[in-house]
């Protein structure tokens, strides 16, 4: 780095020493004046946050590092500035409202600066090195704000999957799911697999799928219907969908999505009646496929 | 001498058998022989194939036991393949694999019903009126 601009940091650094409690204060007092903070962050917090933000710049910008990356390689500032961004994103702020607040310390800054009675040239400079830093530790903000919130969408949907797909014995021999919500390829596959570990477990016969919380159908959840099908089919088990409502059973046509393959009912309990009959009379069970039971050779009794 | 490692047992007019882990050319190609001789020496109405040891169906396997069905069916007797794993199942639907023509059973014992046996120990079941 430049002389100057090595003289320049050290001259703010010294600023920021002399004159740090100030800076922090007047940066709380704007943030509460200017950005709209959400109800969540109490003023100590906010007191306690600005400090640490003011020191960590502090040590920041003493440190050897070139300005353009003080603030994403000194790992206490670094941090100071994710910790603020994160905890901002979990209190309810808008990325904006959280970008914003960290900028409001650039004028609170240049203030100070002002107030150091620097020539004007040294003063444009500071201007300009005080922008880079804090524009970094703004976007730097936004980012970890976006992070963070995707971390709890993440999670969110991870849960969602969880709960959402419970297997549910209705009937010796007879499983039933009911899916609520769309079905994409992560859903049914976690579907598929919870379904055919409960056919074993069970030793089910016949699985039904209940979609009468699935809001739409269309060609790829019918794919995924389908796959789920086969997969019971070679697993010996047979699979009944139960739930289909008029405005889907429309679609399902005007799509042209062919389902023939697939014992589909109305309601559950239609479902649960086929299926029961399904299990067979003789309460063996049945073997799925072209030449299922009703064709059966005669029994025979086991030696 | 003939026949592959997996044995095949008479029990009535069904025949019984299995797949190991792997299953390779020649093998897959021994048990056809070995079983469609079974079949007419026999005269085997049923054919039972448990695959619960099977860790991995590929596009071979698959194909091999569809054949098998297509010659028992040629000869008269049905194929059930019994005891498939949900792993396994669920990699065949995303292979896209169809076990085209091949009745499948949940396991050994369900298999055998299908074929038409009735296990003598009734504890679960009702009696037939």
């Amino acid at each position: 780095m430049s002389v100057t601009e090595s003289a320049l940091r050290e001259r703010l650094c010294e600023v920021l020493v002399r004159r740090g409690d100030e800076i922090a204060d007047r940066w709380v007092r704007q943030q509460v004046e200017r950005v709209s903070l959400s109800e969540g962050l109490a003023q100590e917090d906010l007191h306690e946050e600005a400090d640490a933000l003011v020191a960590a710049l502090r040590r920041g910008m003493a440190s050897e590092l070139p300005t353009d990356r003080v603030v994403a390689s000194h790992q206490e500032l670094r941090e100071a500035v994710v910790d603020m961004s994160m905890r901002r994103a979990r209190a309810g702020s808008s990325p904006t409202a959280t970008s914003l607040s960290v900028l409001a310390l650039k004028d609170v800054l240049l203030e100070a600066a002002q107030q150091e009675s620097l020539a004007a040239d040294d003063m444009l400079a500071a201007a300009l090195l005080l922008n880079r830093l804090l524009d970094a530790a703004g976007a730097l903000c936004f980012e970890t704000y976006v992070e963070g919130r995707e971390e709890i969408i993440r999670r969110q949907s991870r849960q969602l999957l969880e709960v959402s797909t419970p297997v549910v014995r209705l009937w010796r021999h007879v499983l039933a799911v009911p899916l609520v919500g769309t079905l994409d390829t992560a859903r049914s596959q976690v579907v598929m697999e919870t379904l055919l570990e409960a056919i074993q477990q069970h030793e089910a016969t016949v699985a039904i799928i209940d979609i009468t919380g699935v809001p739409t159908v269309d060609t790829s959840v019918a794919q995924h219907l389908m796959q789920t099908v086969q997969a019971v089919r070679m697993m010996g088990a047979d699979c009944v969908i139960s739930g289909i409502r008029p405005a889907i059973a429309q679609t399902i046509v005007q799509l042209g999505i062919d389902l023939s393959d697939i014992l589909t009912r109305a309601n559950l309990a239609d479902a649960l009646a086929t299926a029961v009959r399904l299990t067979g009379e003789d309460g063996t069970g049945t073997v799925s496929g072209p030449l299922a039971a009703p064709g059966a050779p005669e029994v025979r009794a086991a030696p | 001498m003939r026949g592959g490692p997996v044995p095949i047992l008479r029990l009535g007019d069904t025949l019984v058998t299995g797949l190991l882990n792997e299953l390779d050319d020649s093998s897959a190609l021994a048990l056809a022989e070995e079983l469609t001789d079974r079949i007419v020496s026999d005269r085997a109405r049923g054919v039972l194939i448990d695959i619960s040891r099977v860790e991995i169906i590929d596009s071979f396997v698959a194909r091999a036991l569809m054949e098998l069905s297509t010659m028992a069916q040629l000869l008269g007797a049905r194929v059930v393949v019994a005891g498939m794993r949900p792993a396994v199942a669920i990699t065949l639907v995303e292979l896209g694999i169809e076990l085209k023509g091949v009745e499948t059973a949940l396991n050994a014992e369900q298999g055998m019903s299908a074929l038409g046996w009735r296990h003598s120990s009734s504890g679960l079941q009702e009696p037939p009126t």
